[in-house]
Parts: C-alpha cells; sequence; structure tokens
C-alpha cells in the first residue's frame, strides 16, 4: 500500500484495534476515542508522509502513542500522581505480604504456565488482560502501559509524571506482581 | 542468601536497570535453587512480550 490509496476507509478499517490500545493505556473511553479520532485525523493529512515501510498499523500506532502521551499530559496536569506511601491504597511495605511467608518464602510457588504462546493466539486470553489490567490501582497501570505498551523508558516516565525512578519501580513491581497474580487466577490457572 | 521475595523484587527490577555483579551472582544462585522463582522469571519476561503483542491480532 502506498499513500495514494490511504483514505478514510483504509484508516477506519484500524479504529477498532487503536481504540483497545488507546483505552487500555488512558483508561478513559472519552480521551481514548478523541485520542484515537485526533490520529485518524492526523493520519489523514499527512498521509504522503507514510513510506511504506512500515506497515499501515504500525504507522498509525506510532501517530496514536504521540497522542496518548499529550493525553497522559494532560491527565497528570490535573490529577498528579501521588506517591505517599499510602496512595493507591497499598502501603509501601505491605504490599504483597499476603503472597509471602514472614521468612520470604513464596506462600504458594509459582506453578509454570501451560502453552503461554497459545494464549497470545486466543482472543479470549486478551480480554483476560484486560480485565486484570482494570483490577490494577489507576497510576500503577498508567505508569505500567507506558513503559510495557508504549515502550518507554524509565526515564521518559519519569518525566512525564514528574516521579522519580524509585517510584517509578515500585509502581512497574507492584504491576508486574498483580498482573501475574491475576493471569495465574483467571487464565492459566483455570481448569 | 535472597529470598524468593527479594528475588521476585530483583527480576522486576533487571528489566528496567542493570543489576550490579553481587545481585546478578545472588539471583543465578537462587534461580538454580528454585523452581517457583525460575517459573516466575519466566511469567514476568511472558507479560513483557504478551504487552508489546496487545491487543492480540484482534483488528
Amino acid at each position: 500500500m502506498d499513500a495514494a490509496t490511504i483514505g478514510p476507509q483504509e484508516l477506519e478499517q484500524h479504529r477498532a484495534y487503536l481504540l483497545r490500545y488507546a483505552t487500555i493505556q488512558l483508561r478513559d473511553p472519552d480521551r481514548a476515542e478523541d485520542a484515537v479520532q485526533e490520529t485518524l485525523l492526523a493520519a489523514l493529512e499527512n498521509r504522503a508522509g507514510f513510506a511504506g515501510k512500515s506497515t499501515l498499523k504500525t504507522w498509525l500506532t506510532g501517530i496514536l502513542k504521540h497522542k496518548l502521551i499529550d493525553q497522559i499530559r494532560r491527565q497528570s496536569r490535573e490529577q498528579p500522581i501521588d506517591t505517599s506511601p499510602d496512595a493507591e491504597g497499598e502501603s509501601e511495605g505491605g504490599d504483597f505480604d499476603a503472597l509471602f511467608k514472614p521468612d520470604g518464602h513464596w506462600e504458594t510457588f509459582p506453578q509454570a504456565w501451560a502453552d503461554p504462546a497459545a494464549a497470545l493466539e486466543n482472543r479470549r486470553f486478551w480480554q483476560a488482560l484486560e480485565a486484570c489490567s482494570d483490577a490494577l490501582p489507576r497510576n500503577t497501570a498508567r505508569v505500567f502501559m507506558m513503559r510495557e505498551l508504549m515502550g518507554m523508558d524509565t526515564g521518559e516516565i519519569c518525566k512525564e509524571l514528574n516521579i522519580t525512578a524509585t517510584n517509578c519501580w515500585v509502581l512497574l513491581y507492584r504491576a508486574r506482581m498483580s498482573l501475574r497474580e491475576c493471569l495465574d487466577k483467571n487464565w492459566f490457572g483455570r481448569k | 542468601m535472597l529470598t524468593c521475595r527479594q528475588v521476585s523484587l530483583l527480576l522486576s527490577q533487571a528489566q528496567e536497570r542493570a543489576l550490579s555483579l553481587p545481585e546478578r551472582l545472588g539471583l543465578r544462585l537462587h534461580l538454580l535453587l528454585c523452581d517457583g522463582c525460575s517459573n516466575f522469571r519466566r511469567q514476568l519476561e511472558f507479560i513483557r512480550a504478551a504487552l508489546r503483542r496487545y491487543p492480540g491480532d484482534g483488528d
């Protein structure tokens, strides 16, 4: 596909994909819709810039990432991240006390997940992942998605959200622990 | 010897920063001996890989 053949119809085919991407990052359907709308409009205006080196989907995702960062900046201006120990309803040290024995061993040793590659091909797995992400505290999810979905590094995230690297690592650890636990229970552990 | 709890934290931090030599050695030793933490490590890697492919091919 080259730039000349990109019209509103070709772009519309990617709307659902872009909307899911925006929604899991922003957790705000209206803002996600705005970001996607802006993305499709910008793509149409700048279609001459589409070199055909990447797929249209990859190109659109790149534009969407910029729009999402704009939205995240707006969100973080309106609601700065509270990094006090009690923020997000979890205390600093007591985060995962239930998962570990007092001597630091796992309460339940993690069991190997069966056929994780197959999960990636299963539509319902992605829904389970979305549900697990929705269950994360808001700021924890925001930082985690900036890191893992958008592929930003810790330095960029700290700068955008005005938090320290240490805060960032704490939130990422919480997110990973919670998501692992949730996927273990709700996807890989189901029999 | 690192505890499983410390290992879980280091495995998360390993995705963010270069670990020190003592941290790396402690981690390797623990993972050699602990299947639970080895499973945990693979699961963190899977979660990272999955998010890079989100939302799958659902378009």
